[in-house]
């Protein structure tokens, strides 16, 4: 090729940005000390290279000068790398032909009393952006096409919702539940807060709706086998419980495998008392019309949770005592409600009405905390509570017919080795973990695959909803687009000097480097180039210096220390 | 390339791919970017010169202390640079007629007076503005002039001319900032300008405002200097603050040692301000006590709180954290009574600790009112225009908070964020994705993947 062969054209464009460098750096200055790094064959001083009239110029002086590699001075690539990459690309050099010198974040304003320094900084920076400019090599985001297809995983309200929504927007979606029936959590629960709505009300509509759908097909009794592939081209095995197989090609995957509700094993004589159940229990015995000859109730908030065993809250617990307390008093008014409770999680415009309407109805809050907690004996004719009230400065002891521990959503004991299958991460308390906790809460940091529903934590029906639709509305995108395309700089391996070790595969974080065996037992490592994100972990990792990464190459980062430490 | 408006305006009305989005905070930036990322037109009006929402002044953001416009700002230049968003700034809805598929909109654009192809946000006229104005991005802890970018990483980064302070504007003089534009970008002729619009659907995000405490004389908001707001504590926290982040008292400069927060400031009251918890203050209260902490691990930082509320992930974690590596302090308990030192300008708390059952006080250099996120004065305006319902406290409603929790009861609009209660911003986000999910629903089936 000829521009192995002929030097690279390097052209500066330094940028007065008004006075918000050009008050403090000599501009002119450093462009004539451009002229004279070798390499750059042109340099000018733009007011504002960004400007319609500054790009423009960028443009003639690439196709006059016949520049290929192009270097601005100016303020922050954060902002202004796109702008700049894509008038490179107008112009017909590649993009990745660019570099930037960011002379005003790093000369005109930290130094802005320091003009001379702040000059001869710039100067630096340009001189380590021309070294760097010099080694650039063009670069190509490959495209991916993708199947405009989805799998969900989890059958009940969260992955009933999100199958619903990508079948109406006209995608091909598999359902896969393991249980013989959709539904999930929902089944076994009574009426619904916050309207005391029954479940099945809820419920009903949408599983007809999906079982009627015909861009929906449904894989009860069934589990997520295997899977392969990259977002756009996922191959999944599913195997039923009788042991068949079926291969899928999907374009992006779902999990909304939800949640369990721990068993409390050992708390305050649960299992040796057939009186003290969980709420979980008391949906179904309020489904069923009881509690018959129940006349006091006494709820426990927090069994098995915000400990040191399980310090999360689980966020529902308190609005659902809430909830089956009311239901309680409305069946029975004369019946003793009371919720012992160390911090009432009522939050928001929909739960904190909902506190109230108990209050008045007579539920009793007692507050217990943490050091204190109740103490339970059973006895023959009651479940005796002794708690004692921090508010009161008392100890009180009631009989209870009906002790109810609110016990925590936990995850399912299937999420450890999902997690391992689609290789998606797991947080510090079992459930799924989000790419980003507050900006990106329904994706994976993989590509293609998102979460949705209690699988990432505890939350109530609506937040399930609404992330359930949040997920359907991320899967879409690359399923409308029918494409997507990958990132550039990524990394790659020196299989002579890489040692198979296997240290990059333990800290991608985008399972994006393997160490495999090919033919003939030898082994290699393999980078998938569409999962690289091209964070440079593996690279820093790797003991042999094996791995580089693109853009961003050892040769690069070199070039551009000797030049700071040359000095001119 | 980012297409013009005058492109985008064109881009076939009558298949109207075209969604609204009312609102330029972190709901409305995610919800216009989701859409857009899928080929729709976005149309993204915001009030205010600039998107970014108050997300845009928060300092850190919890558990994880990341800086707050740090990770806000890309979105918002991705939202400006995205060929299929058009940006409307300085515009508000008046007028909505038509359907679901096929809503005509008319949107008031108030003159920026810069001209925003010539202006390169340099901040020259800025600099020579002479005129101070208190700056609503510093909470008004801080100054701007009377041609401003709000803040550094505003979008668009284009200056704008405040004409209520303008001197040109207002006495007919001054006309320094046309002087020093080097890019001829200043108009003072500018008018305000019609914007018609026709859209499919269209999705609120119009957020939130806070509660003023100066309803609680007790807690001495506006008369006691030292006695401030959550939000004028974010920005008297952040390094981009009125202070360069120290925390540092502006009425006497002194540095504030002790720092208390109370909760449920105009919130959880039957008797004052809003029956409803506000949501996020426990943790955002936290997560200043922490930032005081790091600042000077010498400083006391105590929270008052009634139920500490900590049922998002990862949250208890994070108030562990707080009391156990940081020490900072929670009273259980509401103070009934913040005096102030006549001669040095502290600040006594009278309160009363519930699990101790007694009654005591607390000296502090600065008290941070934890105030409610309520309800926009302005959302009976728009709900009107909508023909949308509010709720009982003046948020926009949705039709069935269970199994519909984004959609109103005029098909083809929803609502996500805090116009419709408080919330934190992984569930404005969530349900900005999800509104994008439902307005491209109400939009037509994708046509693939029907052949199978």
């Amino acid at each position: 090729m000829s521009e192995e062969t002929t030097a690279p054209r390097v052209g500066v464009f330094v940028c007065h940005c008004g006075v918000n460098i050009g008050g403090v750096v000599d501009v002119p200055s450093v462009v004539e000390y451009s002229k004279t790094i070798p390499g750059v064959v042109y340099a000018e001083a733009n007011l504002y290279t960004c400007s319609s009239d500054g790009l423009n110029k960028l443009k003639e002086a690439i196709k006059g000068h016949k520049l290929d590699r192009v270097v601005v001075a100016s303020c922050t690539p954060r902002t202004h790398e796109p702008l700049f990459r894509a008038t490179c690309e107008e112009a017909g050099i590649n993009k990745y032909l660019f570099e930037m010198a960011n002379i005003r974040d790093q000369c005109s304003w930290v130094h802005m009393h320091e003009p001379e320094k702040a000059t001869e900084k710039a100067k630096d920076l340009v001189r380590m952006a021309v070294a760097k400019a010099l080694l650039l090599e063009p670069q190509e985001e490959p495209e991916i096409e993708v199947e405009p297809s989805a799998l969900i995983i989890g059958g009940g309200i969260a992955g009933m919702t999100a199958a619903l929504s990508l079948a109406e927007q006209g995608f091909q979606v598999h359902l896969v539940e393991k249980q013989s029936e959709l539904g999930g959590m929902l089944l076994r629960l009574d009426k619904l807060f916050p309207l005391d709505r029954d479940s099945l009300e809820l419920l009903k509509p949408k599983i007809d709706a999906v079982k009627s759908n015909p861009n929906i097909r449904i894989h009860t009794t069934s589990m997520v086998k295997s899977a392969k592939g990259f977002i756009g081209n996922f191959e999944v095995e599913i195997e039923s419980q009788k042991g068949e197989i079926e291969r899928i090609r999907v374009g992006t995957i779902i999990v909304a495998t939800g949640m369990a509700s721990l068993e409390p094993v050992g708390l305050y004589n649960y299992g040796s008392d057939e009186r003290i159940i969980t709420q979980l229990q008391l949906e179904k015995i309020l489904k069923t019309g009881g509690p018959e000859g129940v006349r006091t109730v006494v709820m426990i908030q927090c069994v098995g949770s915000r400990n040191e065993e399980r310090p999360y809250c689980s966020r529902i617990c308190c609005n659902e005592a809430v909830k089956n307390a009311r239901l309680l008093k409305r069946s029975d008014r004369v019946r003793d409600v009371y919720i012992l409770y160390r911090d009432l999680q009522a939050y928001g415009t929909r739960y904190s009405p909902l506190e109230r309407i108990a209050k008045r109805q007579g539920v009793k809050m007692i507050n217990y905390q943490q050091e204190k907690p109740p103490q339970v004996v059973s006895e023959k004719d009651a479940v005796v509570v002794k708690v004692f009230s921090p508010l009161l400065d008392e100890e009180m002891t009631v009989k209870a017919d009906l002790l109810v521990l609110s016990t925590p959503l936990i995850p399912t004991e299937e999420a450890g080795g999902l997690s391992q299958t689609l290789k998606v991460p797991l947080g510090s308390d079992g459930f799924f973990m989000e790419a980003h906790v507050k900006l990106r809460p329904v994706d994976f940091p993989t590509g293609g695959i998102y979460v949705c529903g209690t699988a990432q934590g505890p939350k109530d029906i609506p937040e399930s909803i609404a992330q359930a639709y949040a997920a359907a509305s991320r899967a879409a995108i690359p399923m409308t687009l029918r494409k997507v395309r990958a990132e550039a700089i990524t990394a790659s391996v020196n299989e002579e000097l890489c040692i198979r070790c296997g240290r990059c595969e333990e800290v991608c974080e985008f399972n994006a480097i393997t160490v495999e065996v090919v033919e003939s037992g030898k082994m290699t490592t393999r980078v998938n180039e569409i999962l690289c994100k091209g964070c440079g972990v593996c690279s820093v990792t790797c003991p042999t210096g094996a791995i580089t990464m693109r853009h961003f190459n050892n040769k690069q980062i070199y070039a551009m220390l000797e030049a700071v430490l040359r000095g001119h | 390339m980012k297409k013009t408006l005058d492109e985008l305006m064109k881009a076939d009305p009558m298949e109207s791919k075209a969604v609204l989005v009312i609102g330029g905070g972190i709901a409305g930036i995610q919800a216009a970017l989701d859409l857009a990322d899928r080929g729709f037109t976005v149309h993204l009006v915001e009030k205010s010169p600039s998107i970014g929402g108050v997300m845009a002044q928060l300092d850190k953001t919890l558990p994880t202390m990341d800086c707050s416009i740090c990770i806000l700002a890309p979105k918002m230049i991705e939202c400006f640079r995205h060929p299929n968003i058009a940006l409307h700034t300085l515009s508000e809805v008046v007028k909505v007629t038509g359907s679901v598929g096929d809503f005509h909109i008319d949107i008031l654009e108030r003159p920026r007076h810069v001209d925003m192809s010539k202006c390169t946000g340099c901040g020259a006229c800025t600099e020579k503005c002479p005129v101070q104005v208190p700056s609503e991005f510093q909470a008004e802890l801080g100054m701007r002039k009377a041609i401003y970018i709000p803040f550094p990483q505003a979008v668009p980064l284009i200056a704008s001319i405040d004409r209520e302070h303008c001197l040109y504007f207002q006495k007919g003089v001054c006309r320094v900032c046309e002087r020093f534009c080097l890019s001829g970008a200043i108009d003072y002729e500018q008018q305000p300008r019609e914007v018609a619009l026709n859209v499919s659907s269209i999705i609120i995000a119009t957020g939130f405002t806070q509660y003023n405490p100066q309803e609680i004389g007790e807690y001495g908001y506006k008369r006691f200097n030292n006695v401030i707001t959550a939000l004028e504590f974010e920005r008297l926290v952040c390094a981009s603050g009125p202070t360069s982040g120290k925390l540092q008292r502006l009425s006497d400069k002194k540095n504030a040692h002790r720092i208390a927060f109370v909760q449920c400031v105009g919130s959880r009251s039957q008797r004052i301000g809003f029956p409803y918890c506000s949501s996020v203050c426990c943790m955002y209260a936290t997560k200043g006590a922490i930032l005081v902490k790091e600042h000077d691990p010498e400083s006391e930082a105590t929270v008052f709180y009634i139920d500490l509320k900590v049922f998002g992930k990862g949250f208890q974690d994070f108030v562990d954290r707080a009391r156990d590596n940081w020490g900072v302090k929670y009273v259980r308990g509401r103070p009934g009574e913040i005096r102030e030192h006549p001669l040095t300008g502290d600040l006594v708390i009278w309160y009363e600790d519930t699990y101790e059952g007694k009654v005591d006080k607390m000296e502090a250099d600065l008290v941070v009112l934890c105030t409610t996120m309520i309800p926009r004065p302005e959302n009976k305006k728009l709900a009107d225009i909508l023909g949308v319902e509010l709720d009982e406290f003046g948020f926009f409603k949705v039709q069935d908070p269970l199994s519909n929790p984004i959609e109103t009861n005029v098909p083809g609009i929803y609502v996500c964020g805090c116009c419709h209660g408080p919330r934190d911003i992984p569930e404005s986000v969530t349900e900005a994705s999800a509104a994008a999910a439902k307005a491209a629903e109400s939009i037509q089936p994708t046509e693939v993947g029907l052949e199978g």
